[in-house]
């Protein structure tokens, strides 16, 4: 997992509550067995004014003008502003996935759904959620002003606007841990193991129909 | 100190450790594999060199990309025209054959959409703890299971160390009291039940479904109402164990026999939340209240009463809303105050994990029989959410019912629920669904979803509008007799 300290970027804003990841990533996405390769798809029915089906050539579909990134001013946008309840819906981990390879690092909310707040931290991609009357204000700020961008800092859990206004923000140690240090989550939790078999033998012992009897 | 939730219970019944940074890690006694969320957890663990912890843990099916007409499926996989589905699946059954995990395949009779073949085949018990890389996981809470839907990376984290890591999530009990008024059925409640809380009411909860009138509802109900729960914004949704759950289990094919039945039962009888248990939220709805709901929007917050109307933005509480509303009813092509009754539909869908049990084929049946699918309905189609569920309607005639009155008779699978396969939704049209989510182009690309149950589902393509199923019962007295 790539790491994550600290990360300046321009702020593009996405004005909708409710981004599901239908949204983010279309069903027709989904039929990849990798990774990889979703940043071309991300918001495919907002951003091109055509169905979008697995490897067409994007360079040749008819872009949504009105669509804000594929406006000039937020070109290589790094940072992503939403409202409430971001990324509700399925579970697919293709949603930070698409969004990781586009370019994105961090995305700004008042609130994220349960499943895709865990899936973008596996994927190195944060979090930040913030107060809603502060969101409602980075939107017009960022707006109002050209190039807009923040510098967001999780070992000090603070986003810094272009005026010097600090923003706070809380975050979980463990998942702070692991994106500071890129770390891999299987590999800790596998150090564990003497407890998780210690477990396993207790459970299969005073529950045993929890262990499959293949009939 | 007050009693235990039930999801108190299920939580400290897996918890293998607490680690200090708030996080801990709990044990998955059950995880359910599919082929879109599971090929790159897969490759993950070959790319480390690990191997599945607890082979016997698990139980693959494809079920999101298979075709659903009968001539597709004779073909087996070679029937798969996408090749970039047909990928995807052979994906699961290669993976499947090389670490040695059991699979329902393409043509067993045992395939389906997983949220329906783990209950049937009892691979999902009270108790358990149940995960699957799908987010309608909470659908197996309905037996008292701790079952989370989990993203890829943590389905190669199962895969690998047979543990979740999970944050404990707050209580909330949502209490349907009351009996339910006629034609209002399990899926009324939780379109209801969403409509009041919002897509977000439930997020950081294990939402706990009780009272009177969801102790009456079927196993199938129940299942319908948590499958929703995550529409609410809950990972997790649950409902004690009474006779009704263990009665649907016993002699299931992964149901325990014997005396280890026996053992097994005495214990479910505990997966109940005590009496004096605290919930961090308690929401109370009269059941009496409830009639049957559509959705007129792209969330599943956005319903109506088929009685009533859509809504009109300007009265929306705040400028978010007022937005998504405008928005909404812009995509949907509906206008400020419409009658839901006057919705006219394209197309009809019955099926999806959330309402494709046989109980919901019954109460479409019953409605359909004797009557005609209306001329204006380009597709009416019935997809059953497993091989056996498809052969039970069969048993009991309820296929020839849906073929007389004009509906299409499918293949098990997700199908038109996220069209992933051919089933789909052209752009403009509107279909009647008894699917779970409404979100823009979710069905087909520029297509209008509308939610409700399989009895308005079939009651509307018979109009080829919005009707009130009750009135519609009113008129017909013929029952589907149930072997």
């Amino acid at each position: 997992m790539q790491k994550f300290d600290r990360h300046q970027g321009v702020v593009a804003p996405l004005d909708r509550a409710n981004v599901d990841t239908d949204l983010i990533i279309p069903k027709q996405f989904l039929k990849s067995i990798k990774r990889t390769g979703f940043g071309v798809n991300l918001f495919d029915e907002l951003r091109y004014q055509d169905e979008g089906y697995p490897g067409q050539d994007v360079a040749k579909r008819p872009l949504n003008p009105d669509f804000m990134l594929n406006q000039p001013r937020y070109q290589g946008a790094s940072i992503l502003l939403a409202r409430r309840n971001f990324g509700c819906g399925s579970s697919r981990e293709h949603a930070p996935w698409a969004l990781e390879d586009f370019g994105f690092r961090v995305i700004i909310a008042p609130s994220f759904a349960d499943i895709f707040y865990n899936n973008a931290f596996k994927n190195g991609l944060l979090l930040v959620t913030l107060e809603e009357d502060t969101v409602a204000r980075l939107f017009q700020e960022v707006d109002a002003e050209e190039g807009y961008a923040l510098d967001v800092d999780l070992e000090n859990q603070r986003v810094i606007t272009p005026s010097g206004e600090v923003l706070e923000f809380e975050i979980d140690e463990f998942r702070k841990h692991c994106l500071l240090n890129g770390l891999d989550d299987i590999g800790i939790t596998l150090q564990d193991e003497p407890a998780i078999r210690a477990f396993e033998a207790r459970h299969r012992e005073s529950r045993p129909w929890l262990f499959r009897q293949a009939q | 100190m007050s009693g235990q939730t039930l999801y108190d219970k299920l939580w400290s019944q897996h918890l293998v450790k607490e680690r200090g940074d708030g996080t801990a890690l709990i044990y998955i006694d059950r995880q359910l594999l599919h082929e879109v969320t599971s090929p790159q957890a897969f490759e993950g663990l070959r790319l480390a060199g690990r191997r599945p912890w607890r082979l016997d843990a698990n139980l693959a099916t494809p079920d999101h990309n298979v075709p659903t007409t009968l001539k597709e499926r004779a073909e087996g996989n070679t029937g798969i025209k996408d090749p970039v589905s047909l990928i995807q699946v052979q994906t699961l059954d290669d993976n499947c054959d090389s670490f040695g995990i059991e699979e329902f395949r393409i043509n067993d009779a045992r395939q389906g959409i997983v949220h329906v073949v783990g209950p049937e085949q009892g691979a999902t018990l009270p108790g358990m703890t149940v995960v699957c890389g799908d987010s309608h996981t909470a659908t197996h809470g309905a037996f008292a299971a701790l079952a989370h839907g989990i993203g890829t990376s943590e389905v190669e984290h199962v895969l690998a160390t047979q543990c979740l890591l999970a944050q404990k999530m707050k209580n909330m009990q949502v209490r349907v009291e009351g009996r339910l008024g006629a034609g209002v059925t399990a899926k009324d409640i939780v379109l209801a039940i969403i409509g009041r809380i919002g897509t977000a009411g439930g997020t950081g909860y294990a939402i706990e479904f009780a009272g009177s009138a969801i102790r009456d509802l079927s196993m199938e109900g129940r299942m319908t109402v948590c499958n929703m729960a995550i529409e609410a914004g809950a990972r997790v949704g649950l409902i004690g164990v009474d006779d009704t759950t263990i009665d649907y289990l016993r002699e299931r094919p992964f149901a325990p026999q014997g005396e280890l039945w026996d053992a097994a039962v005495t214990e479910w009888r505990n997966l109940v939340s005590d009496d004096d248990a605290a919930f961090d939220k308690v929401v109370t709805i009269d059941a009496a209240d409830i009639e049957p709901q559509v959705s007129w929007g792209t969330s599943p917050e956005m319903v109506a009463n088929v009685s009533g109307e859509v809504p009109d933005p300007a009265s929306a509480r705040d400028e978010t809303v007022k937005h998504s509303y405008s928005r909404a009813l812009e995509y949907m092509g509906l206008s400020p105050k419409q009658k839901i009754t006057d919705i006219k539909l394209d197309k009809v869908f019955i099926g999806s994990c959330t309402n494709s049990r046989i109980e919901d084929l019954r109460e479409a049946a019953r409605v359909a029989k004797g009557k005609k699918v209306a001329a204006s309905i380009q597709l009416a189609m019935v997809v059953p959410g497993s091989g056996l569920v498809k052969r039970q309607a069969e048993a009991e005639g309820l296929d020839r019912i849906f073929i007389e009155a004009g509906f299409e008779w499918r293949e098990p699978g997700c199908s038109m629920c996220l069209a992933m396969n051919a089933d789909k939704l052209g752009a403009g049209e509107h279909c009647a669904s008894t699917s779970n989510r409404n979100f823009e182009g979710r069905q087909g690309y520029g297509g209008r979803t509308h939610l409700v149950s399989p009895a308005m589902a079939a009651a509307a393509a018979i109009a080829g509008h919005f009707v009130d199923v009750r009135q519609f019962a009113a008129n017909d007295d013929t029952q589907v007799q149930e072997a």
